[in-house]
């Protein structure tokens, strides 16, 4: 009923090929990304901000990544948190030593670029090797990654204490501060890092970010690049006959993906955890992005959003909903019960829909079209 | 040098040449000095019992197996190996002995993805998708049409072709090759499992394939009736070395392929 394309006619393969064909689908899109501009800022406190939103939207980040390397090209990679390690450490470096003058947008994508020469790197077993054994590989750059940052003290600038920082910078640099070439235009340059900067700004910045590059993902993978990834992912052999190089494509897929992966440990590291050492780019990161992604459904956009969202939203639900509903267990013990009923929703979520958030919301669809006469 | 185009290769003149070729793995060996020419425009059968090197023969022809010896002339140009994506961007495009389609992508992507070399926006045009790139992708989109409708499956054109019967997914991956506008087109079985009706199908799109587009084919089957009605001229192979080549009723009273068919009373 409310879903209904019925004379819905594209009369052309523009109109066909649109990202959403359907008009309720972009009311819906357009209406979504009005309310994540508008609401949080306007009625949310900074619990939201620092607690929920800005983690949800780095991890969304990390999961387009993994997503278009796991999902669309299907090379397993378990060194997720290795190429956020890249991108955080060069962020780092870049903004207190190489480029201090730059903005934050500029050493972003610098520290995604330097991520995905990265990835290339690691990504070249996948020329010869598949599946578990490709995981194998990529959990070597995964230890090899955060062994070195550990070890080169020259990564964290020589620290007593190893730790990186998030230096104050604004969004463009110096150039648009006051003093600077485009002085005139600093109204146009918050401050967005260190915890000086406010939540809304670093939430505003992440927002649109992550908006950008899931726009460009969904460009990818919707044209000839999208298809080659897809075309080896399902039948390799059938792919290099009609001319798609599996070198190519792959290292592709591992460029871009280790770019966005980049790009979100530099977020991690400047938007939301201000200083942080090599742990916080461990084993676990990874996988709890590729379970955001395998949760949300592999080669689907939305997936990613769907299945960070489960991640990261369950365990403060679980976190506030546990004393509300009378179990006063002390931190220790709360922890621990998150993460049983954690792994067990995990375990019945992936019975139950193995194809992820994203193919339950296909069915609601299928479904909606029909109610409420279902004949 | 640039190849010459098929253009440039009148109907009727040597297209591919396959000169001398040997292939063995380990001690076995799949083809023996095998030689044999496909001219311009004609529908060129391979058949032999099973376990002749009839598949081992189109694998070596697009660059799946590297022969020991030998070499392959295609268009006037000479190669004694070649990559698979080269002989593909050199016009041959190819069908499998069992469906090697894109499973979870739609028909119309998995004959989209078939025109990925023809196709050249680069990453930026891409990543941008306005422009160029969304052109592009709306002219090849009008060619995949073209083809979806020339093989009768405009009404699976949005189904993953996992789901699809076995017959269509033959069709659909024929849909793939021809999206390529191959200059020679190898079938490997394309009746393989089908019914009589299937199979006047895809034999009916074999010869419009040939007609209309004057594809040059080379085809692998089993069914002979198929064979000699469809075919200009076959060869049979039979462990690994050509026994007999020629016009289809030339070759059926050859007594070497009799005695391979149907072996020989001692």
């Amino acid at each position: 009923m409310f879903y209904r394309e019925a004379g819905q006619f594209k009369t052309s393969y523009a109109a066909d090929q649109a990202i959403f064909p359907i008009v309720q689908d972009r009311i819906f899109v357009l209406l979504v990304l009005l309310a994540a501009y508008i609401i949080p800022p306007v009625f949310l406190g900074s619990y939201w901000f620092n607690a929920i939103l800005i983690p949800f939207l780095i991890f969304s980040m990390a999961a387009l990544g993994l997503n278009l390397l796991v999902g669309y090209c299907g090379q397993l990679s378990l060194g997720t948190g290795g190429f956020m390690a890249v991108g955080a450490y060069a962020s780092y470096k870049l903004t207190t030593v190489i480029f201090p003058d730059l903005g934050m947008i500029f050493i972003f994508l610098l520290s995604g670029l330097v991520s995905a020469a990265v990835g290339v790197v690691f990504g070249l077993p996948s020329l010869r090797i598949k599946g578990f054994y490709l995981a194998v590989a990529t959990l070597a750059a995964q230890f090899f990654l955060q062994w070195l940052f550990n070890k080169v003290p020259w990564f964290y600038n020589y620290n007593s204490n190893g730790t990186i920082e998030s230096p104050p910078r604004s969004l463009f640099g110096t150039i648009m501060e006051p003093g600077g070439m485009l002085e005139a235009l600093s109204f146009l340059n918050p401050l967005v890092t260190s915890p000086r900067a406010t939540p809304v700004t670093k939430y505003l910045f992440a927002l649109t970010l992550v908006v950008v590059f899931a726009l460009i993902a969904k460009n990818l993978v919707r044209g000839r690049v999208g298809r080659a990834w897809m075309a080896i992912r399902d039948m390799d052999i059938a792919a290099e006959l009609i001319g798609i190089r599996p070198m190519q494509t792959k290292l592709l897929a591992f460029a871009i993906s280790s770019f966005y992966c980049g790009i979100a440990g530099a977020m991690l590291l400047n938007l939301y955890l201000n200083s942080a050492e090599t742990l916080a780019f461990g084993i676990n990161i990874s996988f709890e992005v590729l379970f955001m992604v395998i949760i949300g459904g592999l080669a689907s956009i939305l997936g990613s959003f769907l299945g960070t969202a489960f991640i990261v939203l369950t365990p403060i639900f679980l976190t506030n909903a546990l004393p509300a509903i009378g179990l006063p267990l002390d931190t220790a013990g709360q922890k621990h019960v998150e993460l049983m009923m954690f792994g067990g929703l995990m375990i019945f979520f992936l019975i139950v829909e193995p194809h992820g958030f994203a193919r339950l919301w296909q069915i609601a669809k299928e479904k909606l079209r029909l109610w409420p006469f279902p004949y | 040098m640039r190849a010459p185009s098929t253009a440039e290769i009148a109907a009727g003149q040597v297209l591919l040449a396959v000169e001398d070729i040997s292939l063995a793995f380990g001690g076995v060996k799949a083809l023996t000095e095998v030689s044999f020419e496909i001219e311009k425009g004609e529908i060129r059968a391979i058949i032999g019992p099973n376990g002749a090197g009839k598949t081992s023969m189109l694998n070596v022809v697009n660059g799946f197996y590297k022969p020991q010896q030998g070499r392959i002339v295609f268009k006037g140009v000479s190669h004694s190996e070649m990559e698979p994506h080269e002989a593909a961007a050199s016009g041959i495009a190819r069908t499998f002995q069992n469906v090697a389609l894109f499973k979870s992508m739609t028909t119309l992507d998995n004959i989209m993805a078939g025109r990925t070399l023809k196709m050249h926006r680069g990453l930026f045009w891409q990543i941008l998708h306005v422009g160029p790139a969304a052109e592009e992708e709306i002219e090849h989109r009008r060619k995949a049409e073209e083809i979806i409708e020339f093989l009768e499956i405009p009404h699976i054109r949005r189904i993953p072709v996992g789901r699809l019967p076995y017959g269509l997914q033959k069709r659909v991956e024929l849909g793939r090759a021809l999206a390529m506008e191959p200059d020679l087109l190898l079938l490997d079985e394309p009746m393989a499992g089908m019914n009589l009706e299937e199979k006047e199908d895809m034999s009916r799109f074999v010869l419009d394939v040939n007609n209309q587009f004057g594809t040059t084919i080379a085809l692998i089957e089993h069914d002979m009736g198929v064979v000699m009605d469809i075919s200009d001229r076959v060869v049979v192979l039979d462990y690994g070395r050509k026994i007999a080549d020629g016009t289809p009723d030339k070759v059926r009273d050859d007594p070497d392929v009799i005695k391979a068919y149907l072996g020989v009373s001692h």
